[in-house]
């Protein structure tokens, strides 16, 4: 028995990348960047607003956080369901509270179901980032290029006619991407996108349509990652925001290169109320310390583009 | 396929060798970061998926290339501050594709051992002639970028075949990190009937297993490497023993979870007895001063099966 004699072969074992979406680059050895007012770390929080349909179909493969017993799965209908109704608010009186700003990435399915929440989150002003249509329209390897723009510009025209902002962000339901995810957002007019988590901050990536930024919205620190995935207790995951952010501010002293902490929360998960007291109190170590730049992540982008090498 | 690996004899734990770590120390300790180049797209092994998403597998990448933008450079300067030298298990496609790694482990007089070419291709259906030609070729390639002759060994993503150890012994290696069945070097059995060595690799306290199969708490995950400390160094009084902390940067770099692993590395070389060490040394070290003593007493080196691998 032996493999393909191609397995031997290594196409594109070369200097940089094995793909031409960014260029190699470590972080140590990048022009500093500084955040506003002397800041070291920037702060985004985004909070998901999200509709996980009755209906999955699971493919290609079920949605993190998805229907998982068989239909109808009102339990866990519901209790995603719960985060619109009630997590999301005790979220935002949180960081209301603490003085930090949110950001929200919005399933696009949201605007016909629940317009009176979307013209919530409107009035309120904070930024708003594109979803796709909703948790079970996932972007993947599989699908047509034609099928992908179609859900795309679908997702982007039902939030852009709903909203009083441009909507130039995107985070992909479970950050998926398919190869032409990046080209089809560029050419529907975003700007940046959070999908990637190859990094601790912005960076710059090609498309056929321009160049895209990266914002990397950390997986490892996620709420849904930490909690669910990992089954951390509420308190561990406030430990471990609590680390971070004393990390990153600390590395940004010595470096003195600004940093970026980037918090993804769930509220059908992080607005229990058993759990919303261990989030208050990460908000609160974060909003104590000296040196946090609370922002969208558009003005983030904006900031870090401006100053680029 | 066999019952058995045949690889090594069976001895207890209270009759290890009394062994003496230079300056009389008790426990050995190495520290091997895995600095590691996934591929986007490889080519698929019938044996096992690479990634469990379709093409492109952006979340799996990503987490890996993590490592190689923001993690290593965290986790050298960290190790710097306890003057450990790292045991590199090397991709050693990364050689090329991430040059600047290599020239940071480099001026840091960092080891370099083979961990095949890329982590996204398996051993798993590779041929005689398969198997060896990527283990030359990562051999090879150290040689070429760093200048040194690669001593050890771990498989790429762990994947084997009954032959590994056979021929990374023949292409002039001295050791695996393939084995978890001692807190002690031990002769390994190979077809070559050269000094070949299992030097410990803690699978239980690599991080990759910890925070990804495990799902360990980062703060936990320090305790444990603390308490792992605790019981070798005790231990080691009656005999010096390995203790190995398997890094990868893309784990143990988070922000949150660097600092946890600080803590228990300053805990550890704040103790006296501890030879802060790497696998090359540990493996030559044995060979000189224990290894026939060790073969004498359990058997080992040959594996007498008449250089067929059979």
């Amino acid at each position: 028995m032996a493999l393909d004699p191609s397995y031997l072969k290594y196409r594109l074992r070369r200097y940089g990348m094995d793909h031409d979406r960014y260029e190699w680059s470590m972080l140590s050895e990048r022009a500093p960047i500084a955040w506003p007012n002397g800041a070291r770390v920037a702060l985004w929080v985004n909070l998901a607003v999200q509709f996980f349909p009755l209906n999955q179909s699971g493919r290609p493969f079920p949605p993190p956080g998805g229907m998982s017993t068989p239909y109808p799965d009102l339990r866990h209908f519901t209790l995603r369901d719960y985060g619109n109704r009630v997590g999301l608010f005790r979220c935002l009186e949180a960081l209301d509270e603490a003085g930090l700003t949110p950001t929200f990435s919005v399933n696009a399915a949201i605007a016909p179901r629940y317009p009176q929440l979307l013209e919530r989150l409107n009035r309120r002003g904070n930024e708003i980032l594109a979803g796709s249509w909703h948790m079970d329209t996932l972007h993947h390897g599989e699908m047509a290029m034609e099928d992908e723009r179609e859900l795309i510009d679908r997702s982007l025209e039902a939030l852009r006619a709903a909203v009083d902002q441009p909507v130039t962000g995107w985070l992909g339901p479970a950050r998926s991407q398919s190869g032409n995810t990046p080209d089809l957002l560029a050419e529907a007019g975003i700007r940046y996108m959070g999908d990637w988590i190859n990094d601790d901050m912005p960076y710059p990536f090609a498309t056929r349509h321009g160049e895209l930024i990266a914002l990397p919205l950390s997986l490892e620190l996620d709420d849904q990652f930490i909690i669910q995935n990992n089954l951390h207790s509420e308190w561990e995951y406030a430990d471990q925001v609590k680390d971070a952010c004393d990390y990153l501010l600390a590395e940004a002293e010595s470096t003195g290169h600004g940093r970026l902490l980037a918090l993804s929360v769930h509220p059908w998960l992080m607005g229990q109320p058993h759990r919303i007291g261990a989030f208050e109190s990460a908000l609160k170590h974060i909003s104590e310390q000296t040196g946090i730049w609370s922002a969208s992540a558009a003005d983030i982008v904006t900031t870090w583009s401006a100053q680029r090498a | 396929m066999r019952e058995d690996p045949a690889l090594y004899d069976y001895r207890a734990w209270d009759e290890r060798l009394p062994i003496r770590w230079p300056d009389g120390a008790r426990v050995a300790l190495w520290v091997a970061p895995n600095i590691e180049f996934y591929e986007l797209d490889p080519p698929a092994n019938p044996n096992r998926k690479v990634w469990p998403r379709p093409t492109p597998d952006i979340q799996g990448y990503g987490t890996r290339d993590y490592g190689n933008r923001v993690g290593h450079v965290r986790m050298m300067e960290l190790l710097d501050r306890y003057g450990v030298r790292g045991s590199v298990s090397l991709s050693t496609a990364l050689c090329e594709h991430h040059p600047e790694i290599i020239d940071m482990c480099r001026e840091r007089n960092w080891e370099f051992f083979s961990h095949g070419i890329y982590n996204t291709r398996y051993t798993y259906g590779m041929d005689e002639a398969q198997e060896r030609a990527m283990i030359e070729d990562s051999v090879r390639t150290i040689a070429e970028h760093t200048g040194q002759q690669c001593a050890g060994y771990l498989a790429p993503a762990l994947t084997h075949t009954e032959r590994t150890l056979d021929l990374f012994s023949e292409a002039g290696g001295l050791y695996t990190c393939d084995l978890f069945h001692d807190d002690q070097p031990t002769p390994v059995k190979v077809r070559s009937g050269k000094p070949f060595v299992s030097v410990p690799y803690s699978l239980e306290l690599n991080d990759t297993i910890v925070y990804v199969v495990n799902r360990i708490e980062p703060r936990r995950y320090g305790a444990m490497i603390r308490q792992a400390f605790d019981r070798l160094y005790r231990e080691g009084e009656r005999g010096g023993t390995v203790m190995c902390v398997p890094l990868h940067a893309y784990q143990v770099a988070h922000p949150h979870r660097i600092r946890a692993f600080e803590d228990a590395l300053a805990y550890i070389t704040g103790h006296p007895d501890v030879w802060v060490t790497t696998g090359r040394e540990i493996a030559e070290y044995f060979v000189e001063h224990y290894y026939d003593q060790a073969v004498a007493k359990w058997g080992g080196g040959d594996s007498g099966d008449g250089g067929n691998g059979a």
